[in-house]
């Protein structure tokens, strides 16, 4: 131990506040154990489990406590969301104004589920409604929420996310109460689309962009073209999982042709606004066991 | 170290890390928000030194990395904050109370150093698919938010640490 006369005047160890060397190496190798660990796929999950049952219970109260101050429209969404909004919102106006009398909260979040159950009759799927009660932040690089509906809602890994207006991702894990869910703008999201006009099918990738960038649809087909305007549908996966098959997950908006790899790419809008998550509809088996309402393939609540 | 310090602690950045994810998300300019978990832990070195700092710069890491709706590799924040409570414990080793101005100046450091670090190891593991423009961009206006945030949050935070304080010896 190396002693001398510290700041204080007095004859003791060197500062104990000090960060010491010993731990510190300790510390980051713990951290290089962690991503280790990580990599190994599975080792970690049983403590994200754990961890998600404390915190996600949580993060839904939390939501819900300051849903009167999140839910403050217009100005704190993301600036391309923003200009989106004031179009659709201008077009909703009147409609709107003539509901405003009898309307209050509660018809509009009527009105959000109305617009899931009209989801679910047109793909055909039953779906699990669920609020979105967390959003990762764009300091993780990542695209995830967490919704308040797990595994006590029939909710599993695996499956789809839908929203009124389209697909919004899939469900990564879940805990008893929440589930986490891969956005499909998520830089490591792949979703398998098909072109609605030409039923052409190719993979759809998030497009890592923070904001709410487009998504990248490049066809296996390399001679076949989308047109601008076209609408991507999810084209499927076996038994269902991780994606269901038709559900819109947004409009081509460009093409463009890499002459090095002479692929065509085209850019796809997808149809959800995912700075202004709310009401989401998990897609599960009919006559799944649910705590919680389920809405079925022809609009009925079970 | 006491139970009751940890426990304080512990609440601390529980609460940062609820209202990070689940009441700043619906403020964030394009998803990015204040790191809240990281004011704890500067607040934290910066009045207890630097080997505290990283132990809880540590912990807050390892939670925040394992907490939904984490999904990158764990063990990334946990090296981040580690590092970010070591710049703060370096601060408080050269001046004993910290000026507002150099309070500022650690979290902005430690914002900016934390972030990179967390990026740098996304890098290395290949985890994000996100390109070096957005990794600026997203550093830059988390350090932005940061340091608006810091007078709000830090004097409360640096206070509670203070009381927490056993007597010193001075």
């Amino acid at each position: 131990m190396r002693e001398g006369l510290n700041r204080r005047g007095s004859l003791e160890p060197r500062d104990p506040r000090a960060p010491r060397r010993a731990t510190a190496i300790a510390l980051v190798l713990a951290c290089a154990t962690l991503i280790t660990l990580d990599q190994t796929a599975g080792v970690l999950d049983p403590a994200r489990r754990v961890v998600g049952e404390v915190f996600g219970p949580a993060e839904s109260a939390v939501s819900a406590a300051t849903r009167p101050v999140t839910s403050i429209p217009g100005w704190f969404k993301t600036r391309s969301a923003m200009k989106d909004d004031i179009a659709a919102l201008r077009a909703q106006n009147s409609k709107l104004e003539q509901q405003v009398r009898t309307s209050g909260y509660d018809r509009n979040r009527l009105a959000e589920y109305d617009g899931l159950t009209k989801t679910a009759e047109d793909i055909g799927y039953a779906v699990v409604p669920a609020h979105v009660v967390a959003l990762g932040p764009s300091q993780s690089f990542h695209r995830t929420v967490t919704i308040d509906a797990g595994s006590s809602s029939g909710v599993q890994a695996d499956m789809t996310v839908v929203a009124a207006q389209g697909l919004v991702g899939r469900v990564l894990r879940v805990t008893s109460t929440t589930a986490t869910v891969l956005l499909i703008v998520d830089g490591d999201s792949v979703v398998g689309g098909r072109v609605g006009s030409t039923m052409k099918v190719g993979f759809v990738r998030g497009g890592g962009d923070l904001a709410d960038g487009p998504l990248d649809l490049q066809l296996a087909d390399q001679t076949a073209t989308p047109s601008a305007g076209d609408t991507v549908v999810t084209w499927g996966s076996d038994k269902d999982a991780p994606y269901v098959s038709g559900v819109p997950i947004g409009q081509v908006t460009s093409v463009y042709s890499s002459v090095r790899d002479s692929s065509k790419t085209a850019e796809v809008k997808p149809y959800v606004d995912f700075g202004a998550l709310d009401l989401v509809g998990v897609v599960v088996p009919s006559g799944t066991k649910s705590d919680r309402a389920v809405i079925d393939a022809d609009g009925n609540l079970k | 170290m006491n139970a009751r310090l940890w426990t304080v602690c512990a609440l601390l950045v529980a609460v940062a890390l609820l209202l990070q994810v689940s009441l700043f998300s619906a403020f964030a300019w394009d998803g990015v928000v204040p790191d809240l978990v990281l004011m704890v832990v500067v607040a934290g070195a910066l009045s207890r030194g630097g080997q505290f700092g990283m132990v809880l710069g540590f912990a807050a890491g390892v939670l925040l990395d394992l907490a939904p709706p984490a999904d990158h590799v764990a063990g990334r924040w946990a090296l981040a904050l580690l590092v970010a409570g070591y710049v703060a414990g370096r601060v408080r080793q050269d001046t004993d109370r910290p000026s507002a101005t150099a309070v500022v100046a650690t979290v902005a450091a430690c914002s900016f150093v934390a972030t990179s670090v967390y990026a740098l190891a996304g890098l290395v593991l290949r985890d994000p698919a996100v390109g070096f423009g957005e990794v600026v961009k997203v550093i830059g206006v988390g350090l932005v938010w940061d340091v608006l945030l810091t007078p709000l949050v830090l004097p409360p935070l640096l206070a509670l640490f203070a009381r927490l304080e056993p007597q010193r010896a001075r």
